[in-house]
């Protein structure tokens, strides 16, 4: 049996993310304050053990980079070596290579990254050596296999006449003769003896000094070098003289056929290793041993354990079943109609209660603290400013907020975009920043917190803030508005995420092309979330997201109607209205406008929108749901009544069919039937050719 | 000899056979995961008329198909006594709606017949052959055609 | 007898890799996390060997070499510390802390078992 290194592999890399991590914050820590011992050892150790498993695993790219990168580190640790600014820059790239290179044999490809050359060069000057004085160390990682099999092969048998004295380290040590001698047994067969002449009377015998001397008759196949290897841990510790009695002599067993047993040399009886009464073969050391059942319970590292992900999904799957049974028990309990201080009331309470709680932990498992997720941004804040030689400070707040896993990996790209944004477009130059009075260097910053059940990520800089009047022009002469609209600020900022909006009035290279603020947004939205733009001008911009803390469960408003029952996101509604029919207003095109407040909102009916039926006449009975789109414009959904408002579980429509305008999944209803939850936005852009005109038309009143 | 060979080649299947608008169909078992009675669907949006909605199967999301429908017999107006026939293709869930089940048939592969020319132009293309038993003709039908026709899924 | 074996890495993937390898053995496994956690399962497991990393937080290799040797025991038991350094500066303070001998990473479970048999007497292994 040998152990499968693959299936260590992953917890490797999680390991090596962790690490990373650790190494990261060292690096943040340490452009703070220069002198921190602790922290550089930290450091050094995270990138020491990322070589230690790369090792193991045969990643020999990220094992030659880390022990580059680990000589200089160590250089700095023992004091060799001076940290400045400069130095650090050239550690935390080397920290980015580094994750590179582990990203790279995650992928299956333990390939120097582009990167790496350069990098070790730099190494080099900061080392002083020029990347040939490191070869040396290299065979080190090399896998040293020991070939035992070789001593299977007829013919080599040999003799030695092995001397050997303890000095009076080797038992302080931990070391003892007899295992010694019982490890060259594995290699052949071995006779000892002991040779008490140097030992004295009781009153001149010395503690820690050993007056035996032993001579070991050796017969195998075993060279004299794999011999010495038995004492290597010792040769130090003690007198070891070696004689070969017969280099080279031939096949003495194979031509000696038939040897009488008794005439084999006895094992002496001062031989301690032949206790057990076994006499050893020849050959390799075994390989296989009695006695493999280890204790499990000595096995347990630490207080995490892995989990496979989709027995979690598997578990949020049947606490979402739970879910869904609690409510169809709850429509019978209230069919039946039982006084509340009844027993099945009180029990189904806690049943409740405890279900709740379940769902709650089951959840928290897939939870995972953002900070990995902004240290990736901090890399990318540092790449964006170099690129744009501008210089940038980048602060993170709340970054052990826990988020579910799905939400944190789709955040990554739409994040990096608006990172990227902010330095390449938010921050202005330095002379700019300095000729405005702030300092040279601008500042992003990077924040996470959980607020009413959602979690809240900011993304914010102290540039010049949105320049509305470009913004404006840019908007008028790609034709998404008129050149007469009159636009609120914040109408105006929201201008960024229209599709094919660039703000740059040049497209930098940074930036890049084709990818807009409306991909982000868009991609938010698939997340359930939702992002809006605060900009004070001359004093920076702030990207605000909004996200639901998981994917699994939303809290819904059910409301009926043409006699259906769907599900309306809560996060989407602003308020509900009971429309009077005076605050209702034609328009010749043939939509409707509701007056709320101190504007006129686009009226769309749900089931007209669905196809069950065409718009009613008659808006009275029926209730408006005010929804605000990610456009930040107000539009109000026609629906029949609103029945409650509860948490629902999240269900897949794709799976089995396909995806449907205007609705954004499924669930399952107390009554055991589906409902389809509706995405309001993607109502209000899918109504489009009727309500084209709302934007201007909502404007101009 | 010859009789002997070919009959040892003979390869068996299982197939379920169901009435649609009064004909006879029937497919391949392996695809069947159950068979159950007809319950109220969720009505789905812009679909295509055949798709009758979703059910819910133990908190699976599934979308049932009136055959009648699919195979252009007509419109059903499903009853208690109409079944849904639970089937699976690749990975995909689908219910088949049907007026009843009538057998579960062991047949010889070789006992299925070329689609004669008295087959229905609409029906022709969801079956890929007919089987005669007893005064019965059964048509196979291709589950394939009905799930995903055009490569357009059920939309 | 099956030997107890006391591993000590701060590296988890090395805790797993060494407890695995081990386990496959024959051997019976105890882990620790650094040298101060090391010290506590020493006192506590009364392993019959030590497997022990050099560079770890807290309190390093050498440190708890020292420390154990320190402790009363009625005998000395092998400590073989587990290392990517094979220079000789490193061995000779490990030697001095008093470990009994060395590993170099990375291991194969044949080097692993074949230290450990040079230190330890494994009984009836055959």
């Amino acid at each position: 049996m040998t152990v499968d290194r693959d299936e260590f592999r992953e917890s490797f890399f999680e390991e090596c993310d962790e690490l990373l991590e650790a190494m990261h914050d060292g690096f943040d820590r340490l452009s703070g304050q220069q002198d921190d011992e602790e922290t550089m050892h930290a450091v050094f150790r995270a990138v020491h053990s990322i070589k230690g498993g790369a090792g193991a695993f045969g990643l020999n790219h990220l094992v030659r980079f880390a022990h580059h990168f680990e000589t200089a580190l160590d250089k700095v640790r023992s004091g060799k070596l001076d940290l400045d600014d400069e130095l650090l820059d050239l550690f935390r790239q080397c920290g980015d290579n580094l994750s590179d290179l582990v990203g790279a044999a995650r992928e299956g490809g333990d390939t120097p990254c582009p990167g790496t050359g350069t990098l070790n060069e730099r190494l080099d000057d900061v080392l002083g050596t020029d990347g040939h004085v490191e070869d040396p160390e290299e065979p080190e990682f090399e896998p040293v296999v020991l070939d035992f099999g070789d001593f299977d092969l007829p013919g080599d048998d040999s003799g030695m006449s092995i001397r050997f004295t303890a000095l009076p380290g080797l038992f302080k040590s931990g070391n003892d003769p007899v295992v010694l001698f019982a490890a060259l047994e594995k290699l052949g067969t071995v006779e000892v003896t002991a040779d008490l002449a140097d030992i004295g009377d009781l009153d001149s015998l010395e503690p820690g000094v050993c007056a035996i001397r032993w001579t070991i008759d050796y017969s195998g196949n075993a060279t004299e070098e794999e011999v010495r290897e038995v004492f290597e841990f010792v040769e130090d510790l003690c007198t070891l003289e070696i004689e070969v009695k017969s280099p080279g002599l031939p096949d003495l067993d194979a031509e000696v056929p038939d040897l009488p047993a008794d005439l084999l040399p006895s094992v002496a009886s001062l031989d301690p290793v032949k206790a057990d009464g076994a006499t050893l073969d020849k050959g390799a050391r075994p390989k296989e041993r009695s006695g493999a059942k280890q204790d499990q319970d000595d096995r347990k590292p630490g207080g995490t354990i892995r989990v496979d992900l989709e027995k979690i999904d598997k578990l949020i799957n049947l606490v979402g079943e739970l879910v869904i049974k609690e409510a169809m028990l709850a429509q019978s309990i209230a069919d039946l109609g039982p006084p509340s201080e009844s027993e099945i009331s009180v029990g189904f309470e806690s049943l409740k209660a405890l279900a709740g709680e379940i769902q709650e932990g089951v959840m928290a498992i897939r939870a995972q603290p953002v900070k990995p997720m902004f240290q990736r941004m901090a890399r990318i804040v540092r790449e964006a400013a170099s690129a744009t030689g501008k210089k940038v400070r980048f602060v993170t707040n709340g970054e052990y907020t826990e988020v579910d896993k799905t939400v944190v990996e789709r955040l990554v790209d739409p994040l990096t975009h608006m990172i990227r944004n902010a330095v390449d477009h938010g921050l202005e130059k330095s002379e700019a920043r300095v000729a405005a009075g702030k300092p040279a260097e601008g500042t992003v910053t990077l924040s996470a917190a959980h607020r009413s059940g959602r979690v809240m990520i900011d993304i914010s800089d102290d540039g010049g803030g949105i320049n509305r009047d470009r913004v404006r022009q840019i908007a008028v002469e790609r034709g998404l508005i008129n050149e007469s609209d009159s636009l609120s600020p914040s109408e105006i900022e929201n201008l960024l995420f229209l599709p094919g909006f660039s703000s740059a009035s040049e497209v930098s290279e940074l930036s890049g092309r084709g990818v807009g603020l409306d991909v982000v947004r868009s991609e938010i939205h698939r997340l359930g979330g939702r992002v809006s733009i605060q900009s004070d001008p001359g004093e920076g911009t702030t990207f605000s997201i909004s996200l639901p803390l998981t994917l699994a469960v939303l809290e819904g408003m059910i409301i009926q109607v043409a006699g259906q029952t769907m599900v309306v996101p809560i996060s989407a509604i602003q308020e509900t209205l009971q429309p009077k029919s005076a605050a209702i207003h034609d328009i010749a095109t043939g939509g409707r406008l509701v007056r709320n407040r101190d504007g006129l909102v686009p009226i769309i009916d749900v089931g007209e929108f669905f196809g069950f039926r065409s718009e009613p006449r008659d808006l009275d009975p029926h209730v408006l749901l005010l929804i605000e789109s990610d456009d930040s414009h107000r539009y109000a959904l026609v629906v029949d009544e609103i029945q409650d408002q509860r948490q629902v579980v999240i269900k897949s429509l794709e799976t089995n069919y396909q995806q449907i305008d205007g609705i954004a999944a499924a669930t399952i209803l107390g009554d055991g039937r589906i409902a389809l939850i509706i995405d309001p936005d993607n109502i209000v852009r899918g109504s489009g050719a009727k309500m084209a005109g709302d934007l201007n038309l909502q404007l101009a009143v | 000899m010859e009789d002997i060979a070919l009959e040892t080649r003979k390869t068996f299947l299982e197939v379920v056979a169901f009435r649609v608008a009064n004909q006879d169909f029937c497919f391949d078992l392996k695809s069947v995961r159950e068979i159950r009675g007809w319950t109220e669907t969720t009505i789905l949006p812009k679909a295509q008329p055949y798709v009758k909605g979703v059910i819910n199967l133990r908190g699976s999301v599934v979308p049932v198909v009136d055959l009648s429908e699919r195979l252009g017999l007509g419109a059903t107006d499903p009853g208690p006594r109409h079944v849904i026939i639970i089937t699976v293709l690749g990975n995909q869930t689908v219910g088949l709606l049907a007026e009843l089940v009538s057998d579960i048939l062991t047949v010889a592969e070789t006992d299925i017949q070329p689609i004669p020319d008295m087959i229905d132009e609409t029906v022709r293309k969801f079956i890929s052959g007919v089987l005669v038993m007893d005064d019965r003709m059964i048509r196979k039908m291709e589950l394939s055609t009905i799930i995903a026709s055009d490569g357009r899924g059920l939309g | 007898m099956t030997l107890q074996v006391l591993a000590i890495d701060d590296s988890r993937t090395m805790r797993n890799l060494l407890s695995a390898t081990l386990s496959v053995a024959g051997y019976r496994v105890s882990l620790a996390e650094d040298g101060e956690d090391g010290l506590a399962k020493f006192d506590e497991s009364d392993p019959d060997v030590v497997i022990t990393d050099i560079n770890m937080p807290r309190l390093d290799g050498f440190g708890f070499i020292e420390a154990a040797r320190s402790r009363a025991r009625s005998r000395v038991v092998p400590i073989l510390v587990l290392t990517t350094e094979s220079a000789p500066e490193l061995k000779a303070r490990a030697r001095e802390a008093g470990a009994s001998g060395w590993i170099v990473k990375p291991f194969d479970e044949e080097k692993l078992v074949w230290a450990i048999e040079r230190v330890a007497a494994t009984g009836g292994s055959s």
